[in-house]
């Protein structure tokens, strides 16, 4: 059942009852709000105003958007000589453009000069959809992750992306923002809790048994959620964590929850190499030693197609994580 | 313009050729770094520390100094060297470069050195943050203007031209870029390896104002930074026809010296040690050009 702390939308499990957003409008709604509450705050964009939702930005503060033009290793370096002079810049493009295109110059003039820019990456993963393989990024992940200093924060859906928009503006080091470009249902509410840093639990078992712990992050949280209540009918003890900050990951509670379920499946729409699921393996193969399932890219790039038939394609639908879970519990010990 | 002195001229000349003289003796310590690119920028580092900039090397972080950017990380031995002889550190510390835990990084670094202003290292990404510093600078009403040096080879760089673009587009009147248009990159020289030419125009067509020099002329690097205060209406680039190595005629327009310390350069050149004295000795002269007698 949906753990009391959440706070989730009571009709989580009825999907027609949910309003569907990108989480791409939630980071424009949490800039706006994020200019508002810090005139620091400016936004860079590469040609692709209306797609990353920077326009709102811009309509709101017009003297604080800077236009790049096609040009995203500028869109990182003006980016970084505006953090340094003191501003907080949001750069905005898509995820394969920025941090893709522009990864060393994010390296040096972000990372290694510790300024805090905040790179918001907007059309991750397969669920772009038509655009295809050369624009659904599914290595971002794995390329922010890796830079010492960078924070790596993936929404659930709208709300949590006005969330991570607002405290990213104000942590102080450089961020990595993953967005969605497709429609996605918005579950969380307001009032459910979010931090930089803490994972939230937001599906328990209703019983004391703990089969599988399910480790989700960005808009694939719903799908997770979807298989642990099909899973808890079919008799099956499953927990859902959220984990929307990828880097610095919260390892105590990454490890307490391996504990106490001994068998993790971890969803992501990213390569297994390197993403999330990584991350988490990382943690517990030196903290809590578990068996893990992997939901995500298996070495393979994406292709045009609806958002949600490429997610089936591509095995990260309700019906895989089931599978999935079902798998990791052979292998429990 | 504001004309120098003979005697201002000459203290600069004397103040390069002392630079240059600590940043052999700093480079020959260290066992590698670049030379020819240095020594070919020591006049345009000494007349910017001791002339042109505004600042206060016992308060680098004083908000209103003028912010020198470097673009090409690698000719940093000449920018420690200046600051060092301008009093940001002491000079000892020079014969720390690119040694372990030393404020003096292979390439610089923001957070390692009070007055460093930017990291860089990876080529033609200097301007683009000297322009987003200036564009953000003018935002608030600030008056203190940023310069970038930068190398002819890093043109290569599309992120160079994407920088230069958006500094005409935004009109940055507050930037100045200086080009070290000494003709050499590693591979060869740069009208070889990918050629530039026609260099100057190809910044007029970006919107920027243009000025060519002889980049070890004292006078016409302060004209020229003079110059570009009084261009309101554009970002102005200082194309400095520079001799790679300058001051040490052996070495003077070899490619090959751009990536090699003192010591161990083509063996054609360094291998002898009378030659090496020969060497020091034409720089502390100037090859003749000025006495001998000061920092030895």
């Amino acid at each position: 059942m949906i753990t009391n702390e959440s706070k989730l939308n009571p009709n989580v499990f009825d999907t027609s009852k949910l309003e569907q957003k990108p989480t791409r409008d939630g980071f424009g709604k949490g800039l706006v709000a994020a200019g508002k509450a810090d005139e620091r705050v400016v936004a860079l964009c590469a040609d692709l105003a209306e797609s990353t939702r920077v326009e709102w930005f811009q309509k709101e503060f017009p003297n604080r958007y800077i236009e790049i033009g096609v040009a995203e290793q500028n869109l990182a370096t003006v980016g970084a000589g505006m953090a340094n002079y003191g501003k907080i810049p949001f750069i905005t493009s898509y995820a394969t453009f920025s941090p893709g295109r522009n990864w060393e110059q994010i390296r040096t003039t972000i990372a290694i000069n510790n300024v805090p820019v905040k790179i918001a990456g907007s059309h991750a993963g397969v669920s772009v959809g038509p655009d295809g393989a050369t624009h659904q990024a599914l290595e971002d992940i794995a390329l922010m992750r890796s830079l010492p200093r960078m924070v790596v924060l993936n929404p659930c859906d709208a709300i949590e992306a006005e969330k991570v928009t607002i405290a990213a503006a104000q942590n102080g080091t450089p961020v990595y923002i993953r967005l969605g470009r497709e429609k996605t249902p918005v579950f969380t509410t307001p009032e459910t809790p979010f931090a930089i840093g803490k994972a939230q639990i937001f599906y328990t078992p209703s019983g004391d048994k703990r089969d599988v712990g399910i480790i989700a992050t960005g808009s694939l949280t719903h799908n997770a959620l979807l298989a642990a209540q099909q899973l808890e009918g079919e008799g099956m003890a499953v927990s859902v964590m959220n984990l929307a900050t990828i880097k610095p990951l919260d390892a105590e509670a990454v490890s307490q929850f391996a504990k106490e379920h001994g068998a993790i499946v971890t969803v992501e729409e990213h390569q297994i190499a390197g993403g999330m699921g990584s991350a988490v393996a990382e943690c517990l193969a030196q903290h809590a030693p578990t068996p893990i399932e992997f939901i995500g890219m298996h070495d393979e790039f994406g292709q045009s197609g609806k958002p949600a038939e490429l997610i089936e394609h591509y095995g990260m639908g309700v019906s895989h994580i089931k599978e999935a879970v079902k798998k990791v519990l052979q292998r429990k010990s | 313009m504001a004309h120098l002195s003979d005697e201002q001229v000459q203290s600069l000349q004397l103040m390069a050729t002392k630079i240059r003289i600590s940043m052999i003796d700093m480079l020959a310590e260290a066992g590698s770094g670049h030379t020819a690119g240095p020594l070919g920028m020591a006049d345009i580092f000494t007349a910017m520390y001791f002339h042109i900039l505004n600042h206060d090397p016992k308060n680098p972080e004083w908000q209103d100094r003028d912010r020198l950017f470097l673009s090409n990380g690698h000719i940093c031995p000449i920018r420690y060297t200046t600051m060092a002889h301008a009093g940001y550190f002491p000079l000892e510390e020079l014969m720390t470069l690119r040694k372990f835990g030393s404020r003096l990084q292979g390439h610089p670094e923001r957070e390692k050195l009070p007055g460093i202003e930017t990291t860089s290292g990876p080529l033609g990404s200097g301007l683009s943050q000297a322009a987003g510093y200036a564009h953000a600078a003018r935002m608030d009403g600030k008056k203190f203007r940023t310069y970038c040096c930068m190398s002819d080879g890093e043109l290569d760089e599309g992120n160079s031209w994407e920088g230069i673009m958006f500094a005409g587009n935004n009109k940055l009147s507050n930037l100045t870029a200086i080009v070290d248009r000494n003709n050499i990159q590693i591979n060869g020289m740069t009208e070889r390896v990918m050629p530039l030419e026609p260099l100057a125009d190809k910044w007029r067509a970006f919107n920027w104002h243009v000025i060519e020099i002889d980049g070890h002329n004292f006078q016409a690097i302060v004209d020229a930074a003079e110059e570009a205060k009084a261009i309101y209406e554009k970002p102005t680039v200082i194309i400095a026809h520079n001799i790679p190595g300058r001051g040490i005629k052996e070495i003077e327009f070899d490619y090959r010296w751009h990536g090699s310390p003192p010591g161990a350069g083509p063996e054609d050149v360094w291998k002898k040690a009378d030659q090496e004295k020969e060497m020091l000795k034409g720089l502390r002269t100037l090859q003749g050009v000025i006495e001998a007698g000061h920092g030895e």
